[in-house]
């Protein structure tokens, strides 16, 4: 499934140039096809295992320097991945028109562009991963700086030298790692057998904090994060729409996505002792990019902020180190992808109509753009986290993990949420809203049927995951548990916690089946604040024989700054997750 | 007297180099006995397929040998047959490049082809050389060939300007080597680099020993000119922006590896005493090559220019593995060797496609002149981001492999910092390369009046196409080579430990 991408642009690459139209159909058959084998993959993963690796495929690829071809999914990366290929076949279509010159190379750059961000979330080689996450900056660059808009060089520069200036750094400390598993028998780049061996041998205390810092600071930039923000306006304005999409929708995840791969499992202690610093620069990248956006004259440039500030909630979220935040985070993720997808294509559609992005340019467009404004709508009510949208459950789920570990970041990046609305709802109102002043906005056309099509899947899907969340986080429910424990127990007396196992199953069933209403499932989160907070462990009633060291662990654990609160709770967020079992 | 005669099995050791040495007469004496102006391009043809029978003999040729041969001066290792072929494979792909640019720039003689040669077998004795002085006679045989092709094009002043730099400052260059192999030998009293290893352990000369430290320095200078490294690399802009393109090509990968070969031969072999201190001082000039070939790289506006820094920025990240074998990483040696000849194809490559463009009968040099010709010349254009994405040492491609190898050895050998400034300037690096990508497909083209042409010999279009796949092919398969380079190493190794 990886390289099928590249297939489909090996065929473009020798597809002669006059046959356009043949090349886009090539481009959307191949990213369609990708997107159907991703979707059967979700279909036969088993959600009752989300945190094991699954469809595991391995090859040794250069043996003299321990690097192996090693891919599997699991709860973690499956979504991504499917999330990746519709984003592509959308931008695919989304991009029939707008891309005038140079179709055939746009269609390659694009289906090379999603082999590497799924070889990204797919690599459980070190090496690998590295090679998806910088093959990948390629046909990146390309795609901003061919088609991109006037400032296009400059922004594809900035955009490939931050990223590089991170990423090289966490090469360096990919090779050390090699070296550090080396201690316990033949080195190896492979993630899984470098995390058994940590876990055995921990790392010495400084080295961890290092690389932990080169790791976190190549996340930190692909987020982005305050303060290594400022690639991202540049390059989302300037790049077409379709890169923007795949920008927003899915690059910007690969930090998250690094950030719970690999820095916190990796490096736990480093990320207890840094987790408060991460959280209060995401406190600070969502205020702030909420601020940058209220005062935006360009509607591209308002969205990449808002950005800013949404994948600040997803950064909180991961560091708050509770189980539903960190599952908030995931769908955060998701969410963003799709909701901050769809408004730069809904830009992009009214930039390829009026030619200009101005807010002050527009004005009054619902009376004439009816089907366009119900689009946007829905969008950026998704956006603001509306109930019922999708936005809504990430956020909540992020804001009710992150309360418990920090009431007063959490309250400065609530207000995040309250300055989103303000931002998105101004904006829409300033663009569709009022009276139509403008004459050249008069003639604008409604969206055609191609339009529909790319808007109406991603309006769908913002539905269904407002409405029947459970699905979804079912997927990813038990990864993110694990990780938390990973990062909570300390690493180094691995027997002192143990992965959820059959007796967590009767504390799950025994949580009330609320969630038969799929849209109660999201009003219980709301009203009891019984969510699966802290470990599993720390919630397991049972009382299984390693029970009490792990309520000591937990309790002792630094960051866990109010464990009878924890303990107090049942899991219940599991709720409907544990029913459709 | 005579008893002294090397035996027929002793020179079979040198039969590669014996090989690319008589071509060059031949080659020279069929530009001799051919009339004027009549022997077109079969100096060219014989040079290629000589050198192809070389690169055959140089494969097949037994090499299991890890005895030094004619009087310990030279031995036909794993080592030696690695770096052989770098050296085999540097010159053809040089020879293709040079046909059709010879005939346009209007110097197209046989004695080119000759030079071309005996430089190869100059860097062929080197890489082979176990005794100071057969190292300084392959130093000698290869810098006084490239001081003539440097200045080869001798009509343009720069070329001229380009040979007499060379020459003075190789001159210099030679004598601070020689007077190191003088200190070397004053101090243990021979020139073989087994004997010095061993007398160097047998009186217990060491670290304290001024004249053997000095020699060693001196030794580095030398070594440090050849393979331009930070601060001994100030010829290097002219004479690359001087020489005749394919020159330039030819030397910035033949003569620097086979500096690396004997750089490193010496060093592991003979001085392994002052590993300690010469690794301290190698890698504080790696550090220092990287981040001045690097940085100055990046206000180049020629792109011969911006090559011939980036050549150095290369040495600097060469001369990182150099210092972790040293040092005594296991995978230094092998990593040197691998990049060595990553270097080979991404590098010969880019100078093919600057090569490759012409405009009004000169080539196009100045980087704003490379303006839309990607889109313009797919294939070409494709070819050169290969390149230069590979340079930029992003995967998937040679580059990014080379460097990963030679970094992981570093880092093996406990070099963390300098390890991490390579990572930098390899950050700063990217900028200068992806500016001709930049340039190529980004930039609207300026002169679009003046037609751009390109070469159409086959030879040409067959050598980019050839190191293009290469770079491909070594960055994601190259499990067979560094096995080469590994048993290279082992040759190595046991020599050392067998003694």
């Amino acid at each position: 499934m990886i390289f099928l991408p590249v297939v489909g642009a090996l065929i473009l690459a020798f597809m002669p140039r006059s046959r356009e139209e043949g090349q886009k159909r090539v481009a959307l058959g191949t990213s369609l096809l990708t997107f159907f084998a991703s979707v059967a993959a979700w279909a036969s993963f088993d959600p009752a295992q989300d945190d094991k690796y699954q469809f595991i495929e391995r090859y040794t690829w250069i043996p003299q320097l321990g690097i192996s071809y090693h891919v599997g999914v699991d709860g973690l990366s499956l979504l991504l991945v499917v999330l990746t290929t519709f984003l592509t076949a959308i931008a695919i279509l989304s991009a029939w028109t707008a891309v005038e010159r140079r179709v055939k190379e746009f269609m390659i750059f694009l289906l090379l562009l999603e082999t590497g961000m799924i070889g990204v979330f797919l690599s459980l080689d070190l090496i690998l991963f590295y090679i998806f996450w910088e093959a990948m900056l390629i046909p990146m660059y390309f795609l901003i700086g061919v088609w991109g808009g006037p400032r296009r060089i400059y922004a594809t520069i900035k955009f490939v030298l931050y990223t590089m200036a991170g990423s090289l750094l966490m090469l360096v400390a990919i090779i050390g790692l090699y070296f550090q598993s080396g201690a316990g028998g033949e080195r190896s780049f492979n993630l899984i057998e470098i995390q058994t061996r940590l876990a055995t041998n921990p790392l010495d205390p400084q080295v961890q904090m290092w690389m932990f810092l080169a790791f976190a600071l190549a996340f930190a930039i692909k987020v982005p994060m305050f303060p290594f923000h400022t690639w991202l306006p540049d390059a989302h304005v300037e790049a077409p729409t379709a890169g923007s999409v795949i920008l927003a929708g899915v690059l910007l995840k690969m930090g998250g996505y690094g950030f719970l791969r690999f820095c916190l499992p990796l490096f736990p202690d480093s990320a207890r002792q840094f987790a408060p610093t991460i959280m209060a620069l995401a406190v600070i990248g969502i205020i702030y990019g909420a601020l940058v956006a209220l005062v935006q004259r360009d509607v591209k440039k308002l969205v990449a902020y808002s950005s800013v500030s949404h994948l600040g909630f997803v950064v909180l979220g991961i560091f708050a180190f509770s189980a539903p935040a960190m599952e908030g985070a995931l769908l955060q993720m998701i969410n963003h992808g799709l909701s901050t997808g769809a408004l730069f294509l809904i830009v992009g559609m009214i930039y390829e109509r009026r030619h200009t992005r101005e807010i002050a340019e527009f004005g009054g467009l619902w009376k004439i753009l009816p089907i366009f404004a119900v689009y946007f709508l829905i969008t950026t009510l998704s956006s603001i986290g509306l109930p019922g949208l999708n936005g809504f459950v990430g956020e909540f789920l992020i804001l009710l993990g992150s309360f418990i570990r920090d009431p007063v970041m959490t309250a400065f990046a609530t207000t995040g949420v309250i300055l989103g609305a303000i931002y998105m709802l101004w904006m829409f109102q300033r663009v569709m809203q009022g009276p139509l002043e403008r004459p050249q906005n008069r003639g604008l056309r409604d969206l055609n049927g191609r339009e529909q099509c790319v808007l109406f899947p991603l309006a769908v899907a913002m539905f269904v995951i407002g409405l029947f969340p459970s699905p979804f986080l079912g997927t990813f429910d038990k990864t993110a548990v694990k990780i938390v424990e990973q990062v909570g127990a300390p690493i180094a007396r691995p027997d002192s916690w143990s992965p959820p196992g059959p007796e967590a199953a009767p504390a799950r069933t025994e949580a009330p089946a609320t969630g038969a209403a799929p849209l109660a499932a999201v009003a219980l989160a709301g009203d009891t604040p019984a969510a699966n907070l802290g470990t599993t462990a720390s919630a397991r009633p049972s009382p299984s024989p390693e029970s009490p060291p792990n309520r000591g662990a937990v309790a002792t654990r630094p960051n866990a700054r109010t464990p009878e609160r924890l303990n107090a709770r049942t899991p219940n967020t599991q709720g409907p997750a544990g029913e459709r079992r | 007297m005579f008893a002294n005669l090397p035996s027929g099995n002793e020179m079979l050791a040198i039969v590669p180099q014996m090989i690319v040495a008589v071509l060059a007469m031949v080659v020279l004496l069929i530009d001799a006995c051919a009339p004027k102006g009549s022997a077109g391009r079969a100096p060219a043809n014989v040079s290629l397929v000589g050198l192809l029978v070389a690169l055959v003999a140089t494969i097949t040729m037994a090499s299991s040998d890890t005895q030094p041969v004619l009087g310990g001066m030279v031995i036909s290792d794993h080592y030696a047959q690695f770096f052989n072929i770098i050296f085999i494979l540097t010159a053809i792909a040089a020879v293709m490049l040079s046909v059709e640019y010879l005939e346009r720039e209007g110097i197209s003689h046989g004695e080119y082809y000759a030079l071309l040669l005996l430089t190869t077998s100059g860097m062929m004795i080197m890489a082979a050389a176990t005794d100071l002085i057969a190292v300084f006679l392959g130093l000698e045989v290869l810098s006084i060939a490239l001081y003539i092709l440097a200045g080869y094009a001798r009509e343009r002043l720069a070329s001229e300007e380009a040979a007499i730099k060379y020459f003075l400052l190789g001159a210099f260059a030679s004598a601070f080597f020689l007077y190191g192999i003088a200190l070397v030998y004053g101090a243990t009293g021979t020139t073989s680099l087994e004997m010095i290893r061993e007398r160097i352990a047998r009186n217990g000369l060491g670290q304290g020993d001024a004249l053997l430290m000095m020699g060693a320095a001196l030794l580095i200078v030398g070594f440090g000119f050849k393979v331009a490294i930070v601060p001994f690399h100030l010829w290097t802009p002219d004479v690359y922006e001087g020489a005749p393109t394919t020159v330039t090509a030819f030397m910035s990968v033949g003569a620097k590896a086979a500096g690396f070969a004997a750089f490193l031969r010496v060093f592991l072999d003979g001085l392994p005493v002052l590993a300690d201190q010469s690794a301290q001082v190698l890698a504080a000039l790696a550090a220092l090559t990287m981040i001045v070939g690097n940085v100055v790289a990046i206000s180049q506006r020629n792109i011969k220019r911006m090559l011939a820094y980036s050549s150095i920025a290369h040495a600097g990240y060469l001369l990182v593995g150099l210092s972790a074998a040293v040092k005594g990483a296991q995978s230094g040696v092998p990593a040197v060797l691998f990049y060595s000849l990553g270097y080979l194809v991404m590098n010969m490559g880019a100078f093919a496609v600057v090569i490759a463009f012409r405009r009004r009968g000169e080539e196009v040099l100045e980087m704003n002149d490379y303006a839309g010709l990607g889109f313009r010349y797919p294939a070409l254009g494709a070819a050169m981001t290969v390149f230069m994405v590979s340079l930029a040492g992003l995967p998937p491609t040679v580059g990014f492999l080379g460097k990963l190898y030679l970094f992981s050895a570093a880092l093996d050998a406990g070099y963390t910092w300098l390890v991490i400034i390579a990572v930098l300037t390899s950050v700063v690096s990217v900028y200068y390369y992806l500016r001709v990508i930049v340039m190529m497909y980004m930039s609207p083209p300026e002169t679009e009046a003046e037609p751009t042409e390109l070469l159409s010999s086959s030879y040409l279009h067959i050598a980019i196409a050839l190191t293009a796949i290469g770079t491909v092919f070594l960055g994601l398969l190259p499990t067979g080579i560094l096995d080469m380079a590994n048993a290279a190493w082992q040759g190595i190794a046991q020599q050392i430990a067998a003694r």
